[in-house]
């Protein structure tokens, strides 16, 4: 009883810190409410004994991908108003194609769904589980592949965001390596030979 | 008892949400990024509620990789969005229309 109060509490919050990323006016409120609803959500996985991974959402979203977005909402400095003037004329296509949506999953999960899909809840997990070991135990072992390209996705990001957004800027001094390392002697000292001079 | 059902209707609210967030807001392109995320979101509460419900531990492995594409969408995204803003003065998503789209 207990736990489905939690839950429906903060499912509610996570609902309103959504509504709140759509129709917030200040793109910098929006970044705000999608934290908050970050935070609901590891909230809500801590419930449902992922614990590791509601970590990891805390840390990685909250930490940096959310630091990273209001880096940019602020530093691109938008003007509120002229970019949210009014809703575009796709606003109604968009409610209709969202009531479909949850015709269509209410339909798919409430009433197709088997019996006694949801009353027994999960499945306790057994004495002295270790969600992190758990997981560690796999993703070292069965999924080590996909682990060593995911470092390779993240690398991959790395370049491309720097050799996107580095520009260079006309008439900065620097220096070229490359034409530094091929000079040769003979471009730059010019041996004088002359006949040796009495001073006077 | 909240099980399978409960999560994954959280999780339909959410992914409906976003995205009625894409239909309304076409204007601000962070706001169409922001939205994008809030979908992945509801992907990873799916993907935990079903890794709980069958007592398998690679659904949460999945949800790792997707975290992990993720944050490089997000950054990748975010330089081209502070590139074009360099360029064009404006992230207007109906004045980039240079391709004729």
């Amino acid at each position: 009883m207990f736990h489905a109060i939690l839950f429906y509490s903060f499912a509610a919050i996570l609902v309103v810190a959504a509504l709140g990323v759509i129709f917030a006016r200040n793109p910098v409120h929006a970044v705000m409410f999608l934290v908050l609803a970050f935070f609901q959500s590891a909230v809500l996985w801590l419930l449902a004994e992922a614990e590791f991974l509601a970590i990891v959402l805390v840390l990685v979203y909250v930490g940096a991908v959310m630091v990273l977005f209001l880096f940019v909402v602020m530093m691109l400095d938008v003007e509120v108003e002229e970019i949210r003037g009014g809703y575009t004329r796709y606003a109604p296509l968009g409610i209709v194609i969202a009531g479909l949506m949850v015709v269509e999953l209410a339909q798919v999960i409430w009433l197709r769904g088997k019996e006694g899909f949801a009353v027994d809840g999960f499945r306790p997990t057994p004495e002295g589980y270790s969600n992190t070991e758990a997981l560690g135990s796999v993703l070292y072992t069965e999924h080590v592949y996909a682990f060593e390209i995911a470092a390779v996705i993240l690398l991959l990001a790395i370049v491309a965001a720097i050799s996107l957004t580095m520009r260079r800027r006309p008439g900065l001094k620097q220096q070229d390596i490359a034409s530094q390392v091929a000079v040769r002697a003979q471009d730059r000292v010019r041996i004088v030979k002359m006949a040796s001079e009495k001073p006077e | 008892m909240i099980g399978l059902q409960h999560y994954l209707t959280m999780s339909a609210i959410l992914f409906t949400l976003s995205v009625a967030g894409i239909f309304i807001n076409r204007r601000n392109l962070i706001l169409l990024l922001m939205c994008i995320e809030l979908m992945l979101l509801a992907v990873n509460f799916n993907f935990i509620a079903f890794s709980r419900y069958l007592g398998d531990e690679t659904g949460q492995v999945f949800v790792f990789f997707i975290l992990t594409v993720a944050a490089a969408e997000a950054a990748i995204g975010l330089a081209i969005l502070v590139v074009l803003f360099r360029n064009r003065r404006s992230i207007n998503v109906q004045e980039l229309d240079s391709m004729k789209g």
